[in-house]
């Protein structure tokens, strides 16, 4: 089986996979990072996604394989010194989340969008979520935090 | 997904050189995986095209934008070079799928797929392209053959695809509320030898629409489209839309890209 290596939350990682591996399987499997979900098998619900050397990706629509080399960072990898990240600070604040299966894919996507848009007003926080499928909140809340999270993010 | 022999090539020559009858190229995967993952494709080897270098580029000179094969999405909807010289590319590309499938699907995956409903092969007819391979150069209106078809030989990578600078041009989308794929889209271009129309989403496969180009030809406005349909005969009937609604939805959108390019 071929091997793969790659940096996860700031650590060298590195396994044999098989070639069908996918980022996600890899993360969730072999590394039991479990924070980031798989809730659809047709690319479109966004609750795996990661980062990939800075931008968010469908961890669920990548071989683990394609990203030799790269620098991955999972819902887990947010938090700094016991201290959530902003963007999960805000879904607390603003109770982003009824079920939370889709939390950790949001937050990421959420934060991509906030380092692309500094300052999103709400047609491009909606816009910027469009791979995000939430069963739960009718995304009021999501919105809002992202907005929240944006202005203390330095917007 | 049924496995697969994974491979890395460093160039065009090395991909192509490890090409059989059960491989595919792997670009940005956002078709070609769902479709392994639904069992609905099993090659036998996987080409990941990712570690070419080069491939990606995107330039332009006065008259010309030209776009590498693994360009992403997103990396043509943020080029301020493209923007600045055809502004109906960068937004055609700022408005595919999610910001996710933005960031790794890739123009050369899109072209090469001809899905019905996808937007690049409008622009790609519409702005009148080349398309360049490992092996020839290929004019958009030779290029897409049929549904998911393409003069591609099974043995041709698409390398890049070059567009003409047109005078004016603009892409309007009736989008899939869920996916963004295109229920239908119309690319209008006017340039130096007329006015292009080309409709995706409505057929089998992208297409021109003479009638409209006719009359724009007279007179660049969105009124001279009034009364002007394509025929639904051949158009799509599914579960998003039907074949007479589609047609009708290629006459709207057609004369909002004419208002847009400044029609
Ligand atoms: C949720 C979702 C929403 C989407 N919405 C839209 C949308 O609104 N509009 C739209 O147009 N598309 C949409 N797409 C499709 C997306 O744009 C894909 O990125 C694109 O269709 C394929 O590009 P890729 O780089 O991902 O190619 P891949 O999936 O890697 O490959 C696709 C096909 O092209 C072949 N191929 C790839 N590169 C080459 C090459 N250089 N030469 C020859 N053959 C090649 C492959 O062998 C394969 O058969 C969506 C996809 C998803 C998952
Ligand atoms: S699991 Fe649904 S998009 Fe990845
Ligand atoms: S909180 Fe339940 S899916 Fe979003």
């Amino acid at each position: 089986m071929p091997n793969v290596s790659m940096t996860v939350n700031g650590k060298a990682v590195s396994a044999e996979v098989e070639p069908r591996t996918l980022l996600v399987q890899f993360l969730r499997e072999k590394l039991s990072l479990t924070g980031t979900h798989v809730g659809c098998d047709t690319s479109q619900c966004g609750a795996c996604v990661v980062h990939i050397n800075g931008k968010s990706v469908k961890a669920c629509t990548t071989l683990a394989l394609q990203n030799e080399g790269a620098e991955v960072t999972t819902i887990e990898g947010l938090a700094q010194n016991g201290e959530m990240h902003p963007m999960q600070a805000a879904f607390k604040e603003h109770h982003g989340l009824q079920c939370g299966f889709c939390t950790p894919g949001m937050v990421m996507s959420a934060i991509d969008l906030v380092k692309t848009h500094p300052n999103p007003d709400e047609k491009t926080i909606r816009e910027g979520l469009e791979g995000n499928i939430c069963r739960c909140t009718g995304y009021q809340n999501i919105v809002k935090a992202v907005k929240t999270a944006a202005d203390n993010m330095g917007g | 997904m049924y496995d697969f022999n994974y491979h890395r090539p460093g160039s065009v020559d090395e991909a192509v050189g490890l090409i059989n009858e059960d491989a595919k190229l792997l670009a940005g995967g956002q078709s070609l995986l769902p479709t392994m993952k639904l069992r609905l494709a099993q090659p036998s080897d996987v080409i990941d095209l990712g570690g070419i270098p080069g491939l990606s580029d995107i330039s332009v000179d006065g008259s010309t934008v030209t776009i590498g094969a693994t360009a992403t999405h997103a990396s043509v909807a943020a080029s301020s070079a493209v923007a600045g010289a055809i502004p109906a590319l960068a937004d055609l590309a700022s408005g595919i799928g999610d910001t996710q499938v933005r960031n790794v699907g890739t123009i050369g995956g899109s072209v090469a797929n001809a899905d019905p409903a996808a937007d690049y092969p409008a622009a790609v007819l519409g702005l009148g392209a080349t398309v360049h391979t490992n092996s020839r150069t290929i004019a958009a209106d030779d290029f897409f053959t049929g549904i998911f078809e393409t003069a591609l030989a099974e043995n041709e990578i698409l390398t890049k695809v070059s567009f003409p600078v047109p005078e004016a041009a603009a892409y309007v989308k009736f989008a899939n509320p869920a996916s963004r794929y295109a229920i239908v889209g119309v690319f209008v271009a006017k340039t130096s030898d007329g006015v292009r129309v080309a409709v995706t989403g409505a057929g089998g496969s992208v297409f021109r629409a003479s009638g409209m180009e006719a009359a724009l030809n007279a007179n660049f406005s969105a009124s001279a489209l009034d009364g002007i349909a394509v025929a639904s005969d051949d158009l799509n009937n599914d579960l998003h839309a039907s074949a007479e609604y589609r047609a009708h939805l290629v006459s709207v959108m057609a004369k909002r890209a004419v208002q847009a390019a400044g029609g």
